[in-house]
Parts: C-alpha cells; structure tokens; sequence
C-alpha cells in the first residue's frame, strides 16, 4: 500500500503518459491525436515538476530564517519543455487545417481512401 | 573577437540570419544571403575541425557561466567531423535549391523556406555542438520543428499528411528522450555530459539509470529511424520536396546517429551499455534486420525517391552496425559512413530532384532514356549509386572496408559476409533505374529534355567528385574518424578506470551530493 502512496506523483505521470500515448496511437480524428500528444507531454512536465521538489523545502526565494530550498532548476527546465511543446502543438495544429483544405476531412482513414484511389 | 567565440558561430549564424531572411523577403535575395551565411558556417566548422583534429577540445562556457552550473559548448574530432559534413551539404543543398524550388514550392513560400532550412541547420549544429543533455533535447526540437515545415511546404498534397505522420513520431521521440534525461537528472543531480559521465557509474546498477538509457535509445531511435522505428521515413522523404529531401537525408538522420554515439560512449559508458545492458546484439540484430529488409523494399518500389529513401533506411543500418561492433575500428566505420552517406545520398537526391525538375515526375517510368537527354545529370546518378553499392575508388568502398574489417577483427564471419550480400541488393535497385536510363526508349511524348541549369548541376558535381576524391585519397576522412573514435573510446573506458580505482569513497561523496540536491517528493 506505501508502495502506492509514497510514489503517487509517478502514478499519476504513469497515467496520463499511457493515457496520452494510446490516444496518440488509436485516435482516426488528427485533432484528437494532437490533444493525445498534449496529454502525453503534460505528464512528463508533471514528471519533472515532482522531481524538483524537496521534502519540507519552501518556494527558492531568499527569505530570513529559511535554510531548506525546494530545486528550482527542473521548472525551469520544464519551462522550456512546454514552450516547445505548444509550438509542436501550433505546428501540429496548422497542418490540419491545411489538409483539412486538400482533403475536406481530419479523419485518417478518409484521407487515406482519398490518396488510394488515385 | 569572433575567433574566441568561434565554437558557438556554427549556432548563432544561421539562428540570427533566419528572421533577417524573412524580413528581406525576395526569393532571390533570401537565397543568397541563406547560402553565404552557410557557407560561412561551413568554413567555420572546417576551422574547428583542423583546430581539433590532432585530439583538442574546444570548450566555451555560454553566457560565461562555467560548465558544470552553465551550459557548455565542446567541440572534439567526433563533433567537428559531423558538423563539417553537415555544414558543407547544407550549403551545396541551398545552391541547389534555388533553381529547384522553382517548380517544386509556391513562389510565396520560397523566403519561409529558406527561414526553416536555416533554423533547422542551426538546431542540427546546436545537437551536434552541445555539450549539455537539456540543451540538446531543445536543439533536437529547434531543428524537427524546422523540418515538419519543410517537409509540408511541397504542392503534391501528401505531403501534409507525412509531415503531420512525421510530426506525431518525431515528438513522441523527442519526448521520449527528455523523459530519459531527467531520469539521469534524478539520480545524478546534473545535465552536463562530462559531469553525468562521471557520475553516472556510481549507479551502474540503478533501476532509474537503466530505464533513462531504455528511453533515451528509443527516443532517438525514432529520430534516427532505425528499423522498426522508421515508419515516418519513407513518406516523409518521399513527399517533401527535393532540396528538402536531398538535405534531410544526408544530414538529419546522421545527426541523431551520432546522438546515439555521443550518449552510449560518452555519458553511459560502453562498458555499461554493452556488457552489462547487452545493447550490442539488440543493436546488431535491428541494423541486419534494417539492411535486408529496407534494401529489399527499395527494390520492390516504383517510385525513385521512396527507392532511395528505404536505400537510407538500409544505410543507416551500416552506421548502427558498426557501433553494435563494440571496437574503435566499428566505430570508426560507422563515423566515416556518416559524412560518406552524406556525400551519396546528397548526390542522389539532387540527381532526382533534377529530374523531377525537367519532367515532373520520379516514377521509374520517366526515368526511360533520360541517359541520352540528361547525359549529365544520370552519370552523376549512376556515380553516386556506383558508391552506396561499395564499388572501389568511390567512398562507399571505404565505408564497407572499414566495416568489413571491423566485423574480421572480431571473427563475425557472418556479419562480414552479411554487409556484402546487402552490397548485392543495393546493386538490385540502384541498377534498375540505371538500366531504365540506359537501355530502354524514353516514352512518349518526352522527345526533347533538355539537361537541367548549371546552377543545379554544379553542387551535384562537387558531392559525385567529392564522392571519387575522398574515395582514393582517404587521409582526410580516416583521421578524422579514428581520433574520434579513439577520444570516444578513451572517455569511456577512462572515467570508468578513474570510478573503479575510487569506488567506495567517490560514490558515496557523490550520493551525499545528491541528496542535498534532488530529493523527490515522497
């Protein structure tokens, strides 16, 4: 049961990742791929965002009478991690309105006929 | 004052040249100014590797903050190398491309792609640069980003959709190898290379160690497509416009090969990863694997481009084993297949991307009779395929040489004679198409084609005779290939000795240090 509870943060990014991760893979509608790929994303800055906290450490901010810091370095690593994560995103995202203009759908399997038939 | 800041130019050049590409606008001016700053970063990474090759290291701290807290930029033989292979397709590629995205991508769009090809040769010199596994993740991203552009920028249609396929595959990857890197954060409390080399073997045995390694491997197999990884190759290749495709394939795949060195060797260890980890045999399976089945199905394809495409896939397998050989002489093949594949595939790609420039088409159809009307052209063709089959005096040759005598060294008899039977299909389909140049009538209707301008015939000489000449004078390539492998080599056995003799003390000193500086959530 400790197992359980004294991890819980990695559950959860255990989660989301696999919950990501078979969106990505069984969705047809390109949207919802990319929303999979957000999800899977968004575990992995959960993921670093736990690893920098310290037991009983406080926000890093110089403050009198306060010796125990929290790690600041992985959330600012994360930072940069979801920036690029929402310019995969907006990339993502453009090239379905571009094929939704070539094909006139977003589902895969539709624009795949369309390309066997030719 | 450049000169000291000369390790980071291959970067920053391209990077601030790209938004003053989109600001100047015209088609005629952004290429020219694109093409002088590569140019410029070629000659600069020429300068870096003729500075490292006798086995210095160039480091600048970034900001001036010092390594192990900043981010550090090292530059050694291994990284010189590739970046100077990198560099010069890149330029000859932009030379080429000024004629060839004429009729390939709309004329609006003709300044954005030269804005992502740069941004994307910037983040391909960042990874290669980089001396810090963060950075590298974000050089990794600058770089696909700039891809997934490029490749969407074509008018055929299927492009979208194998940018979009590319795109999926590519994050996933890049996500992938940035979930391993902060499992390596975790346990050592560090980001840069040669700091969490040293660290790294006090947790041999760590469970969070080992699924970071399994991450990472994966990640960048992706990225590098190798065999099971590749789906998102063909298409994307085949699709994307050809300076793109001409660019991409020689260089991007080779940049995340050399990742795959850079982290097995340097930052795990081989000692760790093959003995104990026993990724050689996954590594020598997967790149067989990857060499008869992509070199079988670019036998079987219609198209020229998705022939070649699957040839690299079949290539790439080479690459990857020669470092599932375990010897400075397999890694050595595996680095001088990295610029010599480069050089091949460069050529080809062109040669096509010429073709399609006269006809429209790259179906192995058109290419009926083209050796009498793009005389030219299909002798830089069947040059460039005369050296991914091996044949002597071309640089193919000294890639399986090496390879082969590799493989000897260590009595695989098997995998010697395996690389030559992949020789054997890669006659199969490269022959095709020089068969359908040569010996059979064009079809209708294709009377008068006419050899493509100078301006595209010229970069795809310089690579098929680059191709001839680093083929018979090889001092250039093979030194620059074995001090690399050999610093590569050294670094891993080196800090594993310095971990042995110290083990007890050092490995507690360093979990101290850890405790104080991560401590996850509980």
């Amino acid at each position: 049961m400790n197992f359980i509870l004294d991890y819980y943060n990695y559950w959860i990014v255990v989660f989301l990742m696999m919950t990501g991760f078979y969106i990505v893979i069984s969705a047809n509608n390109l949207v919802k791929k990319i929303v999979g790929l957000n999800v899977f994303q968004t575990s992995v800055f959960m993921l670093y965002i736990s690893m920098g906290k310290v037991s009983g450490g406080t926000a890093p901010i110089l403050v009198e009478g306060v010796t125990l810091y929290s790690n600041p370095l992985p959330h600012v690593l994360i930072l940069t991690a979801i920036v690029v994560g929402v310019a995969t995103t907006a990339v993502g995202l453009s090239l379905i309105v571009r094929i939704k203009r070539a094909y006139g759908t977003v589902e895969e399997n539709e624009f795949k006929n369309q390309d066997d038939a030719i | 004052m450049l000169e000291q800041h000369l390790a980071v130019l291959p970067i920053i050049l391209p990077l601030i040249a790209a938004p003053i590409v989109l600001i100047l606008g015209r088609s005629i001016l952004s290429w020219g100014f694109a093409t002088f700053i590569s140019g410029w970063a070629c000659l600069v990474s020429w300068q870096l590797l003729t500075a490292t090759l006798s086995g210095g290291v160039i480091s600048y701290a970034v900001g001036g903050w010092p390594p192990p807290w900043g981010i550090e930029m090292r530059v050694d033989t291994a990284n010189a190398f590739v970046l100077l292979a990198v560099s010069f397709i890149s330029t000859l590629v932009l030379l080429f491309s000024k004629e060839s995205i004429k009729k390939e991508i709309d004329e609006s769009q003709h300044t954005l792609f030269y804005t992502a090809y740069l941004l994307c040769l910037a983040g391909l010199s960042g990874i290669l640069i980089t001396g810090d596994a963060f950075n590298l993740f974000v050089f990794l991203e600058i770089s696909s980003l700039a891809t997934y552009t490029l490749v969407s920028l074509a008018r055929d249609r299927q492009c979208l959709t194998a940018a979009f396929r590319y795109l999926v595959m590519g994050t996933i990857g890049a996500t992938f190898i940035l979930i391993g890197v902060g499992m390596l954060y975790m346990k050592t409390g560090t980001l840069n290379m040669l700091d969490l080399a040293e660290r790294i073997h006090a947790y041999d045995s760590s469970r969070t160690i080992n699924t970071g390694l399994a991450f990472i491997m994966v990640g960048v197999g992706i990225k590098l497509a190798l065999f099971p990884l590749h789906a998102w190759l063909p298409a994307a290749y085949t699709h994307a416009p050809s300076a793109v495709t001409a660019f991409l394939a020689s260089t991007a795949t080779k940049v995340a090969v050399y990742v795959m060195i850079r982290f097995i060797f340097t930052i795990f260890g081989a000692e760790h990863v093959f003995e104990n980890m026993g990724m050689d045999l996954i590594l020598m399976v997967l790149a067989v694997v990857a060499i008869f089945k992509c070199s079988y199905m670019a036998a079987v394809q219609s198209n020229v481009k998705t022939v070649l495409a699957y040839s690299s896939l079949a290539q790439i397998g080479y690459m990857i084993l020669g470092v599932s050989l375990v010897s400075v002489t397999g890694l050595m093949a595996s680095m001088i297949h990295i610029f010599n594949h480069a050089l091949m595939k460069g050529a080809l790609f062109m040669a096509v991307g010429a073709v399609f420039y006269r006809l429209g088409s790259v179906d192995i159809k058109a290419f009926r009779g083209l050796g009498k009307q793009m005389p030219l052209t299909m002798a830089a063709f069947t040059i460039s395929g005369l050296s991914i089959i091996g044949v002597p005096l071309t640089v193919g040759f000294i890639s399986k040489w090496y390879l082969v005598t590799a493989a000897l060294e260590q009595n695989h008899w098997v995998i010697a004679a395996l690389v030559l039977a992949g020789s054997l299909l890669a006659i199969v389909y490269i022959g095709r198409v020089i068969e359908a140049a040569y010996f059979q009538e064009p079809e209708n209707g294709q009377a008068n084609v006419k050899e493509v301008p100078w301006t595209m015939l010229l970069p795809m000489w310089v690579l098929v005779i680059a191709n001839i000449y680093f083929g018979v004078d090889t001092s250039l390539t093979t030194e620059a290939a074995k001090n690399a492998s050999e610093i590569l080599f050294q670094n891993s056995t080196e800090i594993s000795a310095l971990v042995d003799s110290l083990h007890g003390p050092a490995s507690q000193m360093i979990n101290e240090a850890n405790v104080l500086s991560v401590e996850v959530a509980q």
